[in-house]
């Protein structure tokens, strides 16, 4: 009988090419490479150099999303033009890659097109098991089904993109076990922020997390894709959970996910992956859910949280902490709930989905957006718009004063026209809060679409759970 | 890549922990398609003011932070966007070596793919170093010693594979293609994933 293993540790194994010796890393495959504009151009410069091909492009996946406009202008024959030139530029890039290597792309106008973490889901190209890349750190948002899902430098996508494989070092694992169920009004995002504030920003650095426990099992995929997706926040190379009943139920039917027998062999496949009892973690983290508050970031990264009635800390000498203090304009002490907002984002590859969008609309539904406030809705992906506008969501959000948009990561990265102007505060449902990251100067806390779309409404930060029935 | 075996120089201390590689390069500057010329955006909003000039209280700004090759940073360096263009930025800068408690695993991984010497030293040595900005020290990649301005030699870490690519001037890439024959097999293998397929 072999060893118990781990759920990372299957997905390792599987995937290894070839194993680590004394002078080299492990060299592992890789199944499926989503690539996008930003951090593909110099990649495809490395494979013209060298005059290589794209070894596998029926496992690579293209998209635009990062630099492209969520608000779309369109010339005399109705195509989407982008105005930054840069901008034009690099997307234009990418479609003459993307027909040059032979890639699928969903480009802007295209509507499977949108944040490339969304879509990988929602298209069923995310499969349990597999080995996911892309240059983007949030990658690990894949995880959520049970696939390696990691980010990746530029580099690195040239060596997927020419050869399907990495070298590795192994990583090492660590349990992340969330007990209890979630209390009205706190949601996924906190969850994960709950955790970031606990074992810091670089807390997870060199470890695969592995989000286990009853809390867990009873969040549905795309609160887990919210959970995962933070994962890099923590310094972690990814998060992932054991798929189960839910996963499948959500990849069934999906365009890109096995039908008929391969369906039932892959699901049957699939549910060997989860980690063996008695298997053991390099680290082993508990975490009561059930006594934990909506949350939201006091600071200029993700682990600077506090509860949303809680206060401002103290830096007690720490010169980073009084660093982001300044950046802030806060002061030690001061109550959370009541700062001034200038804006509120929803969206971004954490909490853009149709979830999101629903809790957001509970929120604004028969309200108004404070009248100090700009609101931007994104939407993940176009299909996520269409969805939500199905059900009537962008009326809700139009109505109550957002701005509803097309998809993209917006104001999440600000290279696209979505920005804070320098000294704006911003609750936004996105992932980062670093100085200057939706805007130089502009100034972000991070929280829940249900904390955002409450303080939209407030004028201020406020308490989602008095606005959620 | 140039080979690089062993670096001589003054450093520039940036002690903050957690620096981000929003940071290092903000996002404003990755619609380029090259990796040329990063380096006057290397750590912008930081350096310069709103309109575009030094801030003489920033590290890199200071007089004799020109031509230093040796970056002292705080802990979990580079940590948040995978963008590569923050190892580009610094390298174009003129970087070799990055010496801190701790880095971001992407980054980590982007630096050595580009010659740019990841560093890892105690809390100890890195409070030495923080305290003496355009200090000289040698970050020797063969022997994998980092010496400190005081002539005291302390060993750092690298694995044996980014340090071969580093003395040899060689990279991953060249590496991974000629595991083309296993690659090949292991594609074959039945159990093999499938390729994306979209069912209708």
């Amino acid at each position: 009988m072999s060893e118990p293993r781990t759920l990372f540790e299957k997905l390792w194994d599987a995937h290894l090419v070839q194993a680590a010796t004394a002078d080299t890393p492990a060299v592992v495959y890789i199944d499926l490479q989503l690539i996008h504009e930003v951090t593909s151009p110099q990649a495809f410069t490395t494979l013209r150099e060298r005059g290589l091909p794209v070894r596998r492009p029926d496992r690579t996946l293209a998209t635009a999303d990062h630099s492209t406009p969520t608000a779309f202008a369109r010339d005399g024959r109705g195509r989407i033009v982008i105005q930054d030139r840069e901008a034009a530029n690099q997307v234009g890039l990418l479609e003459r890659n993307c027909a040059e290597f032979g890639i699928r792309l969903y480009g802007l106008g295209s509507e499977r097109q949108g944040i490339v973490h969304v879509i990988g889901p929602e298209l069923g190209v995310t499969h349990p098991g597999a080995t996911i890349v892309c240059g983007d750190s949030h990658t690990c948002t894949h995880g959520a089904f049970g696939a390696l899902a990691f980010g990746i430098g530029t580099s690195e996508v040239g060596h997927v993109l020419a050869t399907q494989c990495l070298l590795l070092e192994k990583p090492r694992t660590m349990a992340v076990t969330f007990s209890g169920a979630l209390r009205p009004g706190v949601t996924a995002k906190d969850l994960v922020l709950g955790l970031i504030a606990t074992i810091g920003a670089g807390g997870g650095t060199g470890h695969v997390i592995e989000y286990r426990g009853d809390t867990v099992a009873g969040l549905s995929m795309e609160e887990r894709m919210t959970l995962c997706n933070m994962a890099i926040e923590a310094g972690a190379r990814t998060g992932m959970i054991a798929p189960d009943a839910k996963t499948f139920a959500y990849l069934e039917g999906r365009p890109f996910a096995p039908r008929g027998d391969a369906w039932s062999a892959a699901v049957e496949r699939w549910r060997t992956l989860a980690t063996d009892p008695g298997a053991r973690f390099d680290r082993d983290v508990a975490f009561d859910a059930s006594v934990l508050e909506p949350m939201v970031t006091w600071g200029t990264n993700p682990g600077q949280g506090v509860p949303i009635r809680g206060r401002v800390p103290e830096p007690d000498g720490d010169k980073s902490r009084e660093k982001a203090l300044r950046y802030m304009g806060l002061e030690p002490g001061q109550p959370m709930l009541g700062r001034p907002v200038d804006v509120v984002f929803i969206g971004s590859c954490t909490n853009s989905r149709l979830s999101d969008l629903r809790q957001a609309a509970s929120v604004m539904r028969g309200r108004r957006v404070a009248p100090n406030v700009r609101a931007l809705v994104v939407p993940g992906s176009q299909q996520v718009k269409r969805q939500a506008e199905a059900e009537g969501l962008d009326r809700v959000f139009r109505e109550a004063g957002a701005e509803w948009r097309e998809a993209g990561c917006s104001m999440c990265i600000a290279m696209n026209g979505d920005r804070l102007a320098s000294g704006q505060y911003a609750v936004s449902t996105s992932n980062r809060n670093f100085e200057g990251r939706q805007g130089a100067g502009g100034r972000t806390f991070l929280a829940s679409p249900l904390t955002a779309a409450a303080s939209a409404v407030a004028g201020h930060l406020a308490d989602p759970r008095e606005y959620v029935a | 890549m140039t080979p690089l075996r062993c670096l001589a120089s003054r450093t520039v201390v940036l002690p903050n922990e957690n620096v981000d590689t929003d940071q290092i390069i903000p996002a404003r500057f990755l619609t380029t398609t090259t990796k040329d010329g990063l380096g006057r955006a290397l750590f912008a909003d930081w350096r310069y003011d709103k309109d575009g000039r030094p801030r003489a209280d920033f590290a890199l700004n200071a007089v004799d932070a020109a031509g230093a090759q040796v970056l002292v940073a705080g802990r979990n360096f580079g940590c948040g966007s995978s963008r590569e263009h923050a190892v580009w930025a610094l390298a174009d800068h003129g970087f070799r070596a990055v010496i801190a408690p701790s880095f971001a695993d992407i980054f980590r991984r982007n630096a050595l793919k580009n010659g740019l010497v990841p560093v890892t030293v105690t809390a100890d040595v890195h409070a030495r170093l923080a305290s003496a900005p355009g200090a000289s020290v040698t970050v020797d990649v063969e022997s994998l010693r980092l010496i400190l301005p005081d002539g005291v030699s302390v060993p750092f870490a690298l694995e044996p594979f980014p340090r071969y690519c580093l003395l040899e001037g060689q990279d991953e890439l060249q590496f991974l293609l000629s595991r083309e024959a296993a690659i090949a097999a292991f594609e074959s293998r039945p159990s093999a994933t499938p390729p994306l397929q979209e069912v209708s």
